[in-house]
């Protein structure tokens, strides 16, 4: 079983998003960067069925020299090798053109990634991907089983979950609860320094690109009412703020 | 530049967010100057898709083969790839949900088109084709420009606001040869539940966080989604711990909703779980701790005992009907 894993570096989850040179950048002074947490989810479950069936899992990043800390946590989860595509990860198409060339002089069984980055939440590189390589994806995926050259997977609908089987090879958009996010150990830090990471030039160029950022309006004032009144809140909703 | 909308179908109708992603796509087709049309994939009445034309649609293609009963990723996508191909679209709109990105996705690859996901206005063409789109989950948006000769455009639920007229569409029957991929992922079993909106399309959402302290006490809580007819989610821990479905589970890691009103109960306000709702108009907080964060983020808040707090609410809710 050889596993393709694409993560994505992203701003912590509790990073305070701001923007500088006239709002056309992110602000990334003080900010910790994590890998994507869908991607997380996605890597955890890649290690656990490499121990359970063998084989590699190898990380790969689109991103420049930046990301290489979260390259390095991926080696130290326990993926084998990493390849990086030395650009910036600005536009979906783009993401998916690198992905697809990698695969495409390797063969994988199995290319996972999150569902969606938590910074542009496209949500829409997997089936790209897919398309580019002839091969079925599915998305967001949240199980995942393997049995011979079969994937049994969970896949989550509005309100509810389906259930597939699918032939390898495969593309994977992934969410909990497929597997619980991994913690480096000691020894995988130590490794994971010695693990093959390999950087690559970008092929293509992206279809999108943005000008501008902005932030949403303040929040106004929260309106308190006192809990022995709780029903004075209803009356609120439908007169005041007119959601009922 | 004809303008295509993918729209999602649920129980054999139109959902309510694809409503809007038409209304939208036709008011593009109006900046651009050329025709709305809907591709609807999946088992519906004509009378019920001829409503497309209320939103803006001239016509419906309705693609109600056998293989797309269930919904295959990749046959759809297919289909919205000849659809797009056959109708010459430069511009594909559907609105924001996991099957339309998982679908789209594929069709952006086959076309080589730009994606925006997330879009919140609609376009602006006096410098290319600009769009603003929803970035960071949530905290911050991105004047996005697609350079692309076809682009996708993924629509924010509440981005618009449809004007209903009387008109309808005329509705067509497609279909488009599916890849042999379409055949390789077969869905075997579909868990749903039914009768309930789902939350990405809810208006009104009830949320019940660790503070409800157990499964077995959700019952005021399901009790006033009841009474309001609301839709019910969860924070994270909830599902983690199953006391709740995982579909429930709203956040950075689960659903991100816009409902116009959301009233969480028990829910601390971790910068988390503020991701997946800051989109709702109102917001409510129920909490018995005064500094808890979440009432940063809120229109109303109740300082207190959610079990005390919640059937006054449900009876308030009963008294208006
Ligand atoms: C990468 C990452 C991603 C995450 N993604 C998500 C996500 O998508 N969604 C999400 O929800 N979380 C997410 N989290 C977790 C998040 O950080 C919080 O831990 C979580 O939201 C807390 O859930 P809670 O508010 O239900 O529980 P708690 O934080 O334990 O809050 C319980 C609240 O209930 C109140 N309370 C107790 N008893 C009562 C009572 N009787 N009546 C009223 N109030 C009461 C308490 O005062 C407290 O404020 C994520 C975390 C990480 C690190």
């Amino acid at each position: 079983m050889n596993i393709l894993v694409c993560i994505s570096s992203v701003p912590d989850t509790t990073a305070k998003i701001t923007f500088k040179d006239d709002n056309t950048t992110f602000n990334k002074d003080g900010v910790t960067h994590i890998i994507g947490p869908y991607d997380d989810y996605a890597l955890a479950r890649a290690i656990e069925l490499k121990e359970e069936l063998g084989g590699t899992v190898t990380v790969l990043n689109v991103g420049t020299a930046e990301t290489e800390p979260q390259i390095r946590k991926a080696l130290a989860i326990g993926a084998d090798e990493a390849i990086r595509v030395d650009a910036e990860p600005t536009d979906s198409f783009f993401v998916a053109e690198q992905i697809a060339a990698v695969a495409k002089e390797n063969s994988y069984d199995l290319i996972m990634m999150g569902r969606e980055t938590t910074d542009y939440n496209s949500g829409v590189v997997h089936g790209i991907v897919g398309q580019l390589l002839g091969m079925p994806s599915l998305s967001p995926v949240m199980e995942l089983n393997i049995d011979g050259n079969t994937a049994k997977i969970s896949r989550e609908i509005e309100g509810g979950k389906e259930k597939l089987e699918a032939t390898l090879p495969l593309i994977l958009g992934c969410q909990e609860p497929i597997a619980e996010w991994k913690i480096a150990s000691m020894r995988g830090i130590m490794t994971a320094r010695k693990k093959p990471l390999n950087v690559r030039p970008a092929v293509g160029e992206g279809l999108t690109s943005v000008s501008s950022y902005s932030l949403p309006p303040e929040k106004g004032d929260c309106k308190m009412i006192p809990a022995e009144e709780a029903e004075k809140l209803i009356d609120l909703l439908q007169n005041e703020a007119k959601v009922l | 530049m004809s303008v295509l909308i993918f729209a999602e179908l649920e129980e054999g109708k139109i959902k309510k967010t694809s409503l809007e992603a038409i209304y939208y796509g036709s008011k593009v087709a109006e900046m651009t100057g050329g025709e709305t049309v809907v591709l609807a994939i999946g088992e519906a009445d004509s009378a019920e898709l001829e409503t497309a034309g209320a939103y803006g649609a001239v016509k419906v293609m309705h693609a109600g083969g056998q293989e797309l009963k269930e919904a295959n990723i990749v046959a759809y996508a297919d289909t919205l790839t000849s659809a797009a191909t056959q109708i010459g679209a430069k511009v594909i709109v559907t609105a924001k949900s996991s099957l339309a990105d998982a679908v789209t996705a594929r069709t952006a690859g086959a076309l080589k088109a730009g994606v925006a996901g997330n879009v919140t206005e609609l376009p602006d063409l006096s410098n290319g084709f600009e769009v603003i789109r929803s970035v960071f989950t949530g905290k911050a948006f991105a004047k996005t420009s697609i350079n692309s000769e076809v682009k996708v455009l993924a629509i924010k639920k509440n981005a618009i606001t449809p004007e209903i007229s009387g008109n309808k569409a005329a509705v067509e029957d497609f279909m488009a040869p599916v890849s042999e991929e379409a055949g390789k992922a077969k869905v075997i079993k579909t868990l749903k539940e039914t009768g309930t909106v789902s939350l990405p399309e809810a208006d009104l959402v009830v949320s019940g966080g660790r503070g409800m302290k157990g499964p077995e006490h959700w019952q005021p809580l399901l009790d006033l989604a009841e009474a309001l007819g609301a839709t019910t989610a969860c924070s994270k821990p909830v599902s983690d711990m199953d006391w709740r479905p995982h579909h429930e589970h709203v956040g950075q890691t689960g659903v991100k909703i816009a409902p116009n009103l959301y009233i969480a109960c028990g829910i601390s306000g971790a910068i988390q779980h503020l991701a997946g709702v800051n989109s709702s108009k109102v917001i409510v907080v129920i909490n018995t701790d005064p500094e808890a964060p979440f009432f940063k983020a809120a229109d109303y808040g109740i300082v207190g005992d959610a079990f005390e707090v919640l059937p006054k609410l449900t009876a308030a809710v009963k008294a208006l009907k």
